[in-house]
């Protein structure tokens, strides 16, 4: 069976992935005008500076929106489903892709608050997780 | 120099849409559907001077065209990387260099083993515009288009109160079509019953949201206007065209508002160049990956508001005697899934009134559009003349 899909980072994108591993979660922010985007890439839309450093995120998240997947169409993921991909507002800006944990898709609502949290899947990569705030 | 009505589309051509064309190479499939194009256009295979290829990720290349149709001086030549927007793409670029006077005759075909071949949803992530989603998202587990869209149909209902049922307006209405065409996958009627029972695919897609995946090929050509007056068939005018790019093209989870795709920004600019209004438009075929995307891109031509789409489809309003007659051959999710090219090749056949029973009465002015790559729509207004 097919692993998981694994990021291949580039320059531009391996602080994002460092950030990960050590549990944080980073943004790309530029050094000219300071706006935050995310993904991360090579130019800042606004000011089209090439200078960039990077900030944690606060953690803090809201729903946007979501899907629960039910269909196997990557079978190293079959054993999870089904799951729940929460697409989420951060307060810096951006959105997050991440899977919802310790709760179903019944408990998600538009500007529903979320925490971000990190979880080591079973190759050894990182990727963030969210959880309903206060739960 | 101008677009509008320059060019006009004189062949449509298809093979049989199947499960399995029984191992029949792609190339052999397109090359069948370029032949009976090119002879319902009137004109012989040397006449072809252009070749569009909507969809580069096909195996096929122009030059296997000129080789196998015996083209003897091809003079332009390039395609249009817009996924399932490609094929509506490739009538404007085809169009622009007709008016631009480069060439006179331009093919284009689009043709896939999807179901036998290379399916689509493995491929994805190797394509180069969908490089972010396989790096930042594809780790999470979100790895095909129903999981990258279902998001935006989510949205939708929690903004708009737009609900399955609604979808599933659209689905058994294309089947309907369907059934009527006689070169149709799916031709068992559906009710919406039948699609509320349908498995979850990606919430909220439900199996009869999504589209087929199928083989088979479909062509067209695209003349001068002043050529394709003394052709074999009824002209078909390139009234209006023009594609559009959604916010955050790459990543739907990064776009400000993902209600709204490509085609909201490309349709005003292809009415006014056709000088025609949503109200004139007597049928349309509407890129349907999945139902959602109809139903989204109802409200980005301007036939209601935004979050009006799903009261707009409901009654049977897409059907035949509807109030606008929407994939009448079929569509992607109960034909074939040939990226939309099928929607050309119908739109042409209405406006000739060579529809046979899925005919809308009196068709002169139609669209069709296309969708893809995350959200590219293109748009082309043609009318009877």
């Amino acid at each position: 069976m097919p692993g998981k899909p694994m990021p291949d980072p580039s320059p531009e994108t391996r602080p994002y992935w460092d950030g990960l591993a050590e549990g944080r979660l980073m943004l790309q922010r530029c050094a000219e005008c300071g706006r935050i985007r995310h993904y991360p890439q090579p130019m800042c839309p606004s000011c089209h500076s090439m200078a960039a450093d990077w900030v944690e995120a606060s953690g803090e998240a809201t729903v946007h929106s979501w899907t629960v997947a039910h269909h196997p169409f990557h079978a190293a993921f079959r054993a999870e489903l089904p799951y729940v991909l929460v697409t989420a507002d951060l307060p810096e800006g951006v959105r997050l892709l991440a899977q919802l944990r310790d709760a179903t898709a019944e408990a998600l609502r538009p500007g529903r608050k979320l925490r971000i949290g990190f979880e080591a899947n079973e190759a050894g990569l990182t990727l963030p997780v969210l959880r309903l705030a206060g739960a | 120099m101008q677009l509008a009505n320059a060019a006009a589309v004189t062949g449509v051509g298809d093979t049989d849409y199947t499960r399995d064309a029984g191992g029949r190479s792609v190339l052999s499939l397109q090359l069948e559907a370029a032949l009976k194009a090119i002879s319902d256009a009137g004109i012989q295979p040397r006449d072809i001077d252009g070749i569009v290829m909507p969809s580069p990720s096909s195996p096929v290349v122009a030059e296997e065209l000129v080789t196998n149709l015996g083209i003897p001086d091809l003079r332009f030549s390039t395609g249009t990387p817009l996924g399932g927007a490609g094929p509506v793409a490739a009538l404007q670029c085809a169009a622009a260099a007709i008016a631009a006077g480069i060439c006179s005759h331009v093919l284009l075909t689009l043709g896939r083993t999807g179901r036998t071949g290379q399916r689509i949803g493995a491929r994805i992530q190797q394509m180069p515009q969908f490089r972010l989603v396989g790096e930042f998202e594809a780790p999470s587990g979100a790895l095909a288009p129903a999981q990258y869209y279902a998001p935006m149909a989510r949205r939708h209902m929690e903004m708009f109160g737009t609900t399955s049922r609604q979808l599933a307006e659209i689905a058994v209405t294309t089947r309907q079509h369907a059934i009527l065409n006689g070169n149709a996958r799916m031709t068992t009627p559906l009710s919406i019953e039948d699609h509320q029972a349908s498995r979850m695919i990606a919430d909220p897609l439900r199996l009869y949201d999504c589209s087929l995946e199928s083989d088979g090929a479909a062509a067209v050509v695209v003349s001068a206007a002043d050529r394709a007056r003394d052709l074999r068939r009824p002209r078909v005018l390139l009234a209006g065209m023009a594609e559009g790019h959604p916010d955050s093209p790459s990543a739907i989870t990064q776009r400000g508002d993902m209600t709204r795709l490509g085609l909201a920004k490309a349709a005003p600019r292809a009415f006014a160049m056709a000088g025609v209004t949503p109200a004139d438009i007597d049928v349309a075929e509407i890129y349907d990956c999945f139902t959602y995307i109809v139903l989204c891109q109802i409200e980005d031509l301007g036939f209601c508001g935004k979050g009006e789409g799903g009261a707009f489809v409901e009654g049977g309003a897409l059907g035949l005697q509807g109030r606008l007659p929407v994939n009448t051959h079929g569509g992607l999710l109960s034909q074939a899934h040939i990226a939309g090219m099928n929607h050309v090749v119908e739109l042409v056949r209405q406006l000739r009134g060579e529809a046979g029973r899925a005919q809308v009465p009196d068709a002169e002015v139609g669209l069709v559009t296309g969708y893809g790559d995350l959200g590219d729509g293109t748009l082309a207004i043609m009318t009877r003349g």
